[in-house]
């Protein structure tokens, strides 16, 4: 079986800047995967190259199989993206769209069900018959998103799909989007909000500087980068400085230890008693993909 | 093609087979639809302007002008009135639906699609002629009510009108692809195409002019779409009608040459 996503070496630059610098990263038919990174990494760079907004200065990528260059019909017709830039069509209303849309691949009048499909799913279906101009904000997010879908794509890319979006509306979204992984879609999700991709992606690309610097299922990466979270309210005192590795984080008093399991936990107990320095509060927490995000990229950007 | 094979799921399709005829046909139905919904201001505004032109040289200009012999002024001008409209609303379309797409984002959603460079350029052109179209027959209709007019080779007129709106429909896609603002494109209207629609015949027979100015008026092909297409009305023209005939379709070629080969390197439209 093809992958859904395949890519090899891809570098790109614009002028002189080196926005990619070799990226290699294989996405499996049937995937949840997320791609993190801060503003400036790259991702969406690797996304229009991926959708052919853009070209590649080298390397290759394909679509469960189809070259995105050479192949590029094939490859379109079996992807979905949704732009990060909230972009719309001010002559049409929301159905007109979705059926343009499926028909510049080829899909007629027997998509309408699936058409309806994807207006019910989010949340659309009594926004049908309105003009795209008069859609508020978030309603102009559902149909961007649902435009992408609209031919059905056997690979569904999300750039940054809740940015501003309300809580209703990311709820209902990532509803409809797990029931497509699970009838077979490959989704492929760039975000800011790191607990959306612990709670959806089984796996986690993390990119910096235009290198993916993290690549793990999401509970390898937890596993590996920090187990738990370890916070104490101490007040104002001097740590001991065997503990100064394990630190995360110092904020009035009250100290973040990131742990890789629980016997860290007497570790720390026992050296704060021997400085004797007194435990006000404590709180134990598991660690979150932010502090994994963080201690990869967060320092250094 | 490789092999792909079918997907976990019955009814996610991963075979392809090309988009056929639809996915163009779409992208020519949406450009339609665009112009149709705003009627008013891509059909009915050059309909009253083309007539404001009739109604006002006509009245200044009957008697002082000369034309060729036994063709009164005013029918002199209705065919070119006619057809400087159907150029410049040739030339309207493709540019302002691009430089719209363009400026608003949305043209992402054409970008995305399967559709080959080919089929883009079909589209909008067949969308850019079927306006230049439909604005010269309805000047033609409304005209009617004022004067009587004979059309001697009905033929000739309609090639003229195919080619002179292909023509145009194309230089507005480069001019589409190419300005990046409203701006730009108001300078591509308004140092091109408005100056060389005016100097082309339109409200005079060339033959009227100082050698000089002959001779310059030869440059300008909208001067043979003009003259080509009021030949195919009155049977006589400033030149033969074949020879304009020619030049109209070599520049098309070649314009449609050119946009083809942007349209492939993705020039502004694929970074």
């Amino acid at each position: 079986m093809n992958p859904a996503i395949k890519i090899n070496g891809i570098h790109k630059n614009f002028g002189s800047l080196h926005a990619l610098k070799g990226i290699d990263l294989t996405i499996e038919q049937g995937e949840f995967f997320a791609l993190l990174g801060p503003n400036g990494a790259g991702k969406s760079t690797l996304i229009s190259i991926l959708a052919g907004l853009i070209k590649p200065s080298s390397g290759d990528i394909s679509v469960m199989g189809f070259d995105v260059v050479n192949q590029y019909q094939q490859a379109r017709q079996l992807l979905g993206v949704v732009p990060q830039e909230l972009v719309f069509d001010p002559f049409f209303n929301v159905r007109e769209m979705l059926r343009f849309q499926a028909g510049y691949f080829g899909r007629g009048p027997e998509n309408d069900a699936w058409v309806d499909e994807i207006l019910e799913g989010l949340g659309l279906a009594d926004k049908a018959n309105t003009n795209m101009r008069k859609l508020s904000g978030g309603m102009k997010r559902r149909a961007l998103i649902a435009q992408a879908l609209a031919h059905k794509p056997a690979v569904i890319v999300l750039d940054e799909p809740t940015a501003g979006v309300d809580v209703e509306l990311r709820q209902m979204l990532w509803q409809f989007i797990k029931k497509l992984n699970i009838e077979g879609h490959t989704i492929i999700l760039t975000t800011h909000y790191l607990e959306e991709a612990e709670a959806l992606c089984s796996r986690v690309g993390m990119m910096k500087q235009g290198e993916i610097v993290a690549l793990d299922s999401t509970a390898n990466l937890l596993n590996k980068f920090a187990g738990k979270k370890l916070r104490l309210t101490l007040g104002g005192v001097a740590l001991p400085a065997s503990l100064q590795s394990l630190l995360r984080s110092q904020d009035n008093g009250i100290f973040t230890f990131a742990l890789s399991d629980m016997e860290q936990i007497e570790f720390v107990l026992s050296a704060l008693r021997a400085a004797n320095i007194k435990v006000l509060d404590m709180h134990l927490s598991e660690a979150d993909l932010e502090d994994v995000f963080l201690s990869l990229v967060g320092k250094a950007s | 093609m490789n092999n792909v094979k079918e997907s976990n799921s019955a009814n996610i399709s991963t075979s392809f087979s090309g988009t056929g005829f639809r996915g163009p046909w779409t992208l020519l139905k949406k450009e339609l639809l665009r112009f149709w919904r705003v009627a008013f201001q891509t059909v009915a505004a050059p309909v009253i302007t083309a007539l404001l032109y009739l109604l006002i040289f006509a009245h200044v200009l009957a008697g002082h002008v000369q034309v060729y012999n036994g063709v009164p002024y005013t029918e002199f001008l209705i065919p070119g009135l006619i057809m400087m409209s159907v150029l410049q609303n040739a030339f309207a379309n493709s540019s302002s639906s691009l430089i719209q797409s363009k400026v608003m984002g949305n043209l992402v959603f054409v970008l995305l699609t399967p559709l080959t460079h080919f089929q883009f350029f079909v589209a909008f052109l067949c969308a850019a002629i079927i306006r230049g179209l439909v604005v010269g027959l309805c000047i033609y209709l409304v005209a009617m009510w004022f004067v009587d007019i004979h059309i001697a080779n009905p033929l000739l007129v309609f090639a003229f009108a195919l080619l002179g709106s292909a023509l145009l429909g194309t230089f507005g896609i480069i001019a589409g692809i190419w300005a990046d603002r409203f701006d730009q494109m108001a300078a591509f209207q308004n140092f091109i195409i408005m100056p060389l629609s005016f100097l082309s015949g339109v409200f005079y027979s060339i033959h009227s002019l100082p050698s000089f100015w002959q001779k310059l008026s030869q440059l300008n092909p909208f001067f043979y779409m003009i003259d080509g297409f009021r030949y195919g009305f009155f049977g006589k023209g400033d030149v033969s009608p074949l020879t304009s005939l020619c030049i109209v379709g070599l520049s098309f070629l070649v314009l449609a040459m050119i946009t083809l080969k942007m349209l492939k390197s993705g020039y502004k439209l694929r970074a």
